[in-house]
């Protein structure tokens, strides 16, 4: 049986293929949603914090032999620390201000992280070996699928939907949606609105972390690997609605099939089709397809 | 008979002109300048990159950092793997900054545009990096000289060692640009020649994050080899992905174009057996050797053939300038295209009339982690492709220069 001119087996497993990529991209656009709906922050440095996280994993492995497991809690816990120093030092003096600041200083924090690992390790890149319990491939009958990537789309799932959880079901979201709406009113409330909009920045951080990791042992540890990806989130996140958290995941994944499908039917345009559907959903609305209009 | 005096006086006047200038202008600006455009920080920035400039910094040094008590300054610039960019430096450089040679590195698109600039403005233009045979066939150039390899002897290399070898039915993975393409079809041109038969192939856009759809396209395709045409990051993503998905239990792979610098990242124990043409390795002889223990204090990774050639084209140019007295782009074309070239990069070198240096290439394949001697030594020599038989013949060229 054949779909467009091709076997099914063969389209079932692009949709696979696809769904592994609408992780990655889901997970990422996550973590820009969480940190421009609370925040208001574009944060442009979101590649360069996935690809420190990715580098926390490879030299924790190298220089103190701790392991992948190890290295899911230990890379987040970094970056986020670091995000925490982004925030106190530099973002916090933004909020007042036009948030093309905010852009144009994470952008450039992400140059400047670019071009201190480029100088560091080169741009060829390390190799991060598969933890050997996601070792091995199954064979599903019409593809090869490597455990690793099915642990991929489960643990960005379990995460995606948990933070989804998180903001918009919990009370501790339900705080911290409030002080991004009227900071003055929730802080007469008794809460530390300053502490608890540098914990979102870090916990953003983090999830971008947390995907350089998931991402290590899968593709080429480079300095770019950040920025390679960028781009397309940011895509992601547009067309979802900046700032909506349901809309970025969904997004995500829906992007990653459609960019999967295109790589089967016309490969040449793979790197552009998510932008062709961003002009078409911006034409249409433009708020993004879950954001809501102001 | 007025005419005849207006005409003699004119002939002198000219002859004064071209007799007189030379004394005190054989050097333009009174320096000699060499520029370099190439990518120095994205996906091929290790094979050619800052490394490449101080490989040229280093013949420079060699020959005491003066011709002829002039002083050698070099110029670098990264085009970030944009063509509009290396064509807009290249230009700015001819026309403000004096450049006497422009010497271009890695990536097809920019080198080709380059080239046209530097056929423009008359001056002597040595790709190093980039590896499409147009340079010397289609688009060659009385200005442009092709060093260090090409696309062709890459495909005659390692297509023809994969078909003799077993490999009949390929099917290619293309960088979806100049060199991607040229790479693809001059090597489709090999493997039906020596008997072998192409079975499909499939663009990937330049540093794609994410081969597996590819890889799975390529398995279906039932082909037995998988030809690897791209270059640097996305050739280690390819192999790393191809490993992953089991891709190279049912195909074999041929890396058309693969560097030691990517042997390096990925380590022997997955690209042990695999069969690449190279221009150069470090660890072919004393010589190499000596040489390259003086890179490798610098940058604490061993020189990649790119690096070498710019070495070596930088020393050639000089040694020329040297011997015409003179940073005159035609003199000093004319010198480079008649000397023989001798040094650590190439043995009794030649450039032809399309602009191809003709030297050895070398056939190799990548040791077992366990014949590995020391870091950095990976390639058994399998076989020298003499001299001319590497490259496009006389009967294949389309280089009007050159028939």
């Amino acid at each position: 049986m054949d779909i467009f001119g091709i076997p099914i087996q063969a389209f079932l497993g692009q949709l696979l293929l696809g769904l592994v990529n609408g992780s990655f991209y889901a997970m990422l656009s996550l973590g820009l949603a969480v940190i421009f709906g609370l925040l208001g922050i574009v944060n442009f440095a979101h590649g360069a914090l996935y690809m420190i996280g990715a580098y926390v994993a490879w030299l924790s492995l190298e220089k103190f032999g701790l392991n992948y497991w190890f290295a899911l809690l230990l890379a987040p816990l970094v970056v986020g620390a670091m995000g925490v120093v982004i925030e106190r030092t530099l973002l916090k003096r933004l909020y007042k201000l036009d948030p093309l600041y905010g852009l144009l200083l994470t952008f450039g924090l992400a140059l400047i992280a670019e071009g201190i690992f480029r100088d560091q390790f080169g741009v060829s890149g390390q190799q991060y070996p598969v933890p050997d319990a996601l070792a091995g491939a199954t064979n599903l009958g019409f593809m090869v699928l490597p455990n690793y990537r099915a642990w991929v789309v489960f643990a960005s799932l379990t995460v995606c939907l948990g933070t989804w959880f998180l903001i918009e079901r919990t009370r501790l979201g339900a705080y911290l949606r409030a002080g991004t709406e009227n900071p003055t009113l929730v802080q007469a409330f008794g809460v530390n609105v300053p502490v608890m909009v540098m914990l979102t920045y870090a916990v953003g951080a983090g999830l971008a972390a947390l995907a350089g990791v998931l991402a290590a042992p899968v593709i080429q540890i480079t300095p770019l690997m950040g920025s390679n990806l960028i781009i397309v989130v940011f895509a992601v996140v547009v067309i979802g609605g900046m700032g909506s958290i349901l809309g970025s995941i969904l997004t995500g994944l829906a992007l990653g099939l459609i960019e999967g499908l295109t790589k089967v039917f016309y490969p040449e345009a793979s790197s552009i089709v998510v932008f062709v559907i961003m002009a078409i959903v911006l034409m249409i609305r433009p708020a993004g397809l879950f954001g809501k209009e102001k | 008979m007025k005419l005849k005096k207006l005409s003699a006086a004119c002939t002198l006047a000219v002859a004064a002109m071209f007799g007189a200038s030379p004394a005190h202008a054989q050097f333009s600006g009174d320096v000699i300048r060499i520029g370099f455009i190439t990518d120095m920080s994205g996906l091929y920035s290790d094979l050619d990159g800052p490394a490449g400039a101080e490989a040229m910094k280093m013949a420079i040094a060699d020959l005491g950092g003066a011709v002829n008590g002039k002083k050698i300054e070099l110029l670098v610039a990264d085009h970030q793997n944009k063509a509009d960019v290396a064509a807009g430096k290249a230009r700015e450089w001819m026309d403000q900054q004096g450049l006497d040679l422009l010497i271009g590195g890695t990536n097809s698109g920019a080198n080709l545009a380059m080239a046209k600039v530097a056929a423009e403005k008359k001056k002597p233009f040595i790709v190093v990096g980039a590896a499409s045979s147009a340079l010397t066939n289609e688009q060659c150039s009385p200005y442009t000289i092709h060093y260090a390899y090409d696309t062709v002897a890459l495909a005659k290399g390692t297509g023809n060692a994969v078909v003799k070898a077993g490999g009949k039915s390929w099917f290619f993975l293309t960088a979806d640009y100049a060199f991607g393409a040229a790479l693809q079809n001059d090597t489709a041109t090999v493997v039906k020649a020596a008997g072998g038969t192409v079975v499909g192939s499939v663009k990937h856009p330049l540093s794609a994050s994410d081969f597996s759809s590819f890889l799975l396209q390529a398995q279906s395709s039932k082909a037995q080899i998988l030809g690897l045409a791209n270059a640097g990051g996305d050739t280690i993503n390819a192999i790393k992905a191809a490993n992953e998905f089991g891709v190279t239990k049912t195909m074999k792979l041929a890396g058309l174009l693969v560097f030691i610098n990517d042997i390096h990242s990925l380590g022997l124990k997955t690209t042990q057996g695999m069969y690449l043409t190279d221009s150069w390795y470090w660890n072919q002889n004393a010589e190499t050797r000596a040489w390259s223990r003086k890179f490798f204090e610098k940058f604490k990774r061993m020189p990649s053939s790119l690096q070498a050639g710019d070495y070596s084209a930088t020393l050639q140019y000089l040694s020329a300038v040297k011997a015409v007295g003179s940073d005159d782009a035609d003199k000093v074309l004319a010198q480079l295209h008649k000397t023989k070239i001798n040094d650590v990069f190439a043995k009794g070198g030649f450039i032809r009339a399309d602009g191809r240096m003709v030297h050895d290439m070398y056939l190799m394949q990548v040791k077992t982690p366990a014949q590995s001697t020391e870091p950095w030594d990976y390639y058994n020599v399998v076989e020298t492709i003499k001299g001319e038989a590497a490259w496009t013949t006389k009967a294949e060229t389309k280089c009007a220069l050159w028939k």
